[in-house]
């Protein structure tokens, strides 16, 4: 059904977007990005924002890749079509960036040390380029390690919570008890509890993640439903059997639901624990930087988070895909 | 054909499972208080043979299955398969549920060849798997996935998982109760037909009373809840059996009048 209806909106703007073999939309794009390198360049900054020069190259670069890509798009197969159907967007990215230029470093509409022209936030890259390298693998360091130790605990407590009643009468009190708390309001605890803020940090974005993979998961093992262990038993199946190919497989579903909520959750505390008392990290650059007024800098690293955060998103979504692909049909996604 | 005897090849001799329930009484649980369900049964099945079980709904006919198949253990009594006591589930004793409870995230294939791969003979099994999945017609479907499947299809991989741990007693709970009349009917013919070939027991759940006619040799009519035996039919009617014949329709109208519907 909705598979349909994206299919009949691609083949419309499929078909407004060319003029018989030349891809308007590419060329309405490059002359965009072409007038926003225009803009860059015709009118003087109201302040120096710095690697202006490096930004109008880029853009025109990209309106001349664009015009070329006019004549050619089609050639490209998937990462063609991909283009043709983002067209719109490239237009309009182009448009923006000229508007962008102008509110902000032309005019000096917007209030100057909190809003930076684009080329300011492509000076921060170029200049600073290391510093944000190392923040990305800091944080990447305490969000791979908490993550997945806090999904892998989260995992196997669920399993165990869901099938033994022994553990679910000691287990399920507590977890119904910590599981609604804000794993953020830990923090002053677990700074003191803990001998290193790193470890800190690593406590509060496994518990963040593994709390809803635990809750899940046992409510996952809980609900199979009880024919399907018949049937495995009645077919010689032991218990290692039924907890490993029955239980599990059949609980899936509901364990992808915590983990893309653990997922969420995990940023939500990643940031906040660098923010405190953290060395580098993403979340400490945010801080430092704004202490010391530079938001284009800020600007910056939002960006990298935003493509960082959406693309471990997108990423969990294929896995699933991938593990879940019996569901399609059985649940409408 | 030539599949179904590849799959009951090595059991000729020892095809049957005799079943024998003797004075067994079950009870549930139900919000503390105890809830009879079955009264007294005693029941000898021979070998090979091929019983239905009627009555009204809800009267403890699945209890009985279930009991057979060694899910649950009798409050009272014992039920007896080949005269050893029947303890826990054997792969030799297979239920076949009214829903094919086929798992939805495994193929038709990897459904079937989960008696197999539970038993850890996975490996020596392979042509076995293909064999069931062709005596059941279902050889193109083998990489589909369940909720692909029509109900007939379903009910038929069901049956395929069931046979191809080589049984010796199938204990069918209304394993065409959810089907439209069409496919119940080929599906009954093909059960026989099954039967036939292999000769393992069958004790079939029904309360179609002209089902139970078609197939078995046998028809125990039991009470309300809690079941007691009422009454034993013997069919003594050679297969195939038409339901129009005047000795089916007969007992038929026998049957009913057990059950309290005088027409």
């Amino acid at each position: 059904m909705s598979a349909a209806v994206d299919k009949d909106a691609g083949e419309k703007s499929v078909s407004s977007a060319f003029a018989g073999p030349v891809w308007k939309h590419g060329l309405y794009a490059a002359s965009a990005w072409l007038l926003a390198a225009i803009v860059t360049v015709a009118f003087p900054d109201v302040v120096p924002w710095g690697s202006r020069d490096v930004f109008v190259a880029l853009l025109v670069a990209g309106a001349v890749v664009l015009a070329g890509l006019a004549f050619g798009v089609e050639k490209l197969g998937g990462f063609g079509r991909g283009l043709i159907h983002y067209g719109p967007w490239l237009i309009a990215l182009g448009l923006w960036f000229a508007l962008w230029e102008l509110i902000t470093a032309k005019l000096g509409w917007m209030p100057k040390p909190f809003f930076s022209p684009p080329h300011g936030l492509l000076h921060v890259y170029i200049v600073d380029w290391q510093r944000i390298l190392i923040c990305i693998a800091y944080t990447a360091r305490l969000w791979t390690i908490g993550f997945f130790s806090g999904i892998i605990v989260g995992f196997i407590g669920g399993v165990a919570l869901g099938w033994s009643k022994t553990f679910a009468y000691w287990g399920m009190p507590v977890l119904k008890l910590i599981g609604p708390v804000p794993a953020s309001a830990w923090i002053p605890a677990t700074f003191f509890l803990f001998p290193t803020t790193f470890l800190a940090s690593l406590f509060l974005v496994a518990l963040a993640s593994g709390i809803p993979v635990a809750i899940l998961t046992a409510s996952g093992v809980n609900s199979v439903n009880r024919s399907f262990y018949d049937v495995a038993r009645t077919l010689g199946a032991s218990s290692r059997y039924l907890v490993l190919r029955v239980a599990i497989p059949a609980a899936l579903p509901h364990v992808f639901v915590g983990l893309f909520m653990g997922l969420y959750y995990s940023f939500a505390v990643l940031v906040v624990a660098e923010m405190l008392g953290a060395k580098y990290g993403m979340g400490w650059y945010l801080q430092f930087q704004t202490a010391y007024s530079a938001y284009a800098n800020v600007y910056a690293m939002l960006i990298i988070m935003a493509l960082l955060c959406s693309g471990l998103v997108k990423l969990l979504f294929v896995v699933r895909d991938r593990l879940l692909g019996w569901q399609k049909g059985v649940v409408q996604w | 054909m030539v599949a179904a005897a590849a799959v009951h090849a090595a059991s000729d001799d020892s095809a049957g499972l005799a079943v024998d329930f003797q004075g067994v009484s079950h009870q549930y649980d139900l919000d503390g208080q105890p809830l009879p369900v079955l009264r007294q049964i005693d029941l000898a099945v021979a070998p090979g043979e091929f019983v239905a079980l009627l009555g009204p709904s809800g009267c403890g006919k699945s209890t009985l299955l279930r009991l057979a198949a060694g899910l649950e253990r009798p409050s009272s009594g014992e039920v007896l398969a080949d005269g050893t006591i029947v303890a826990r589930p054997d792969p030799s004793r297979v239920l076949v549920f009214q829903d094919p409870t086929l798992f939805p995230w495994r193929t038709v294939r990897d459904n079937v060849a989960i008696g197999p791969e539970a038993r850890g003979v996975l490996a020596g099994s392979q042509k076995r798997i293909d064999d069931a999945l062709r005596l059941v017609k279902l050889e193109a479907f083998a990489s589909a996935f369940p909720h692909q499947l029509s109900g007939g299809m379903a009910q038929r991989a069901a049956l395929a998982r069931a046979l191809v741990n080589d049984p010796r007693l199938l204990l069918l709970d209304e394993p065409l109760g959810r089907l439209d009349s069409l496919t119940r009917l080929t599906m009954q013919e093909e059960l026989l037909a099954l039967w036939r070939q292999a000769g393992y027991t069958v004790i079939l759940v029904t309360h179609d009373v002209e089902e139970a006619l078609l197939l078995s040799e046998r028809v125990i009519v039991l009470t309300e809840r809690p079941a007691r035996i009422k009454a034993e039919v013997a069919v003594d009617l050679p297969y195939p059996r038409r339901r129009d014949d005047p000795r089916i329709v007969a007992q038929r109208q026998h049957i009913l009048e057990i059950l309290g519907f005088s027409a």
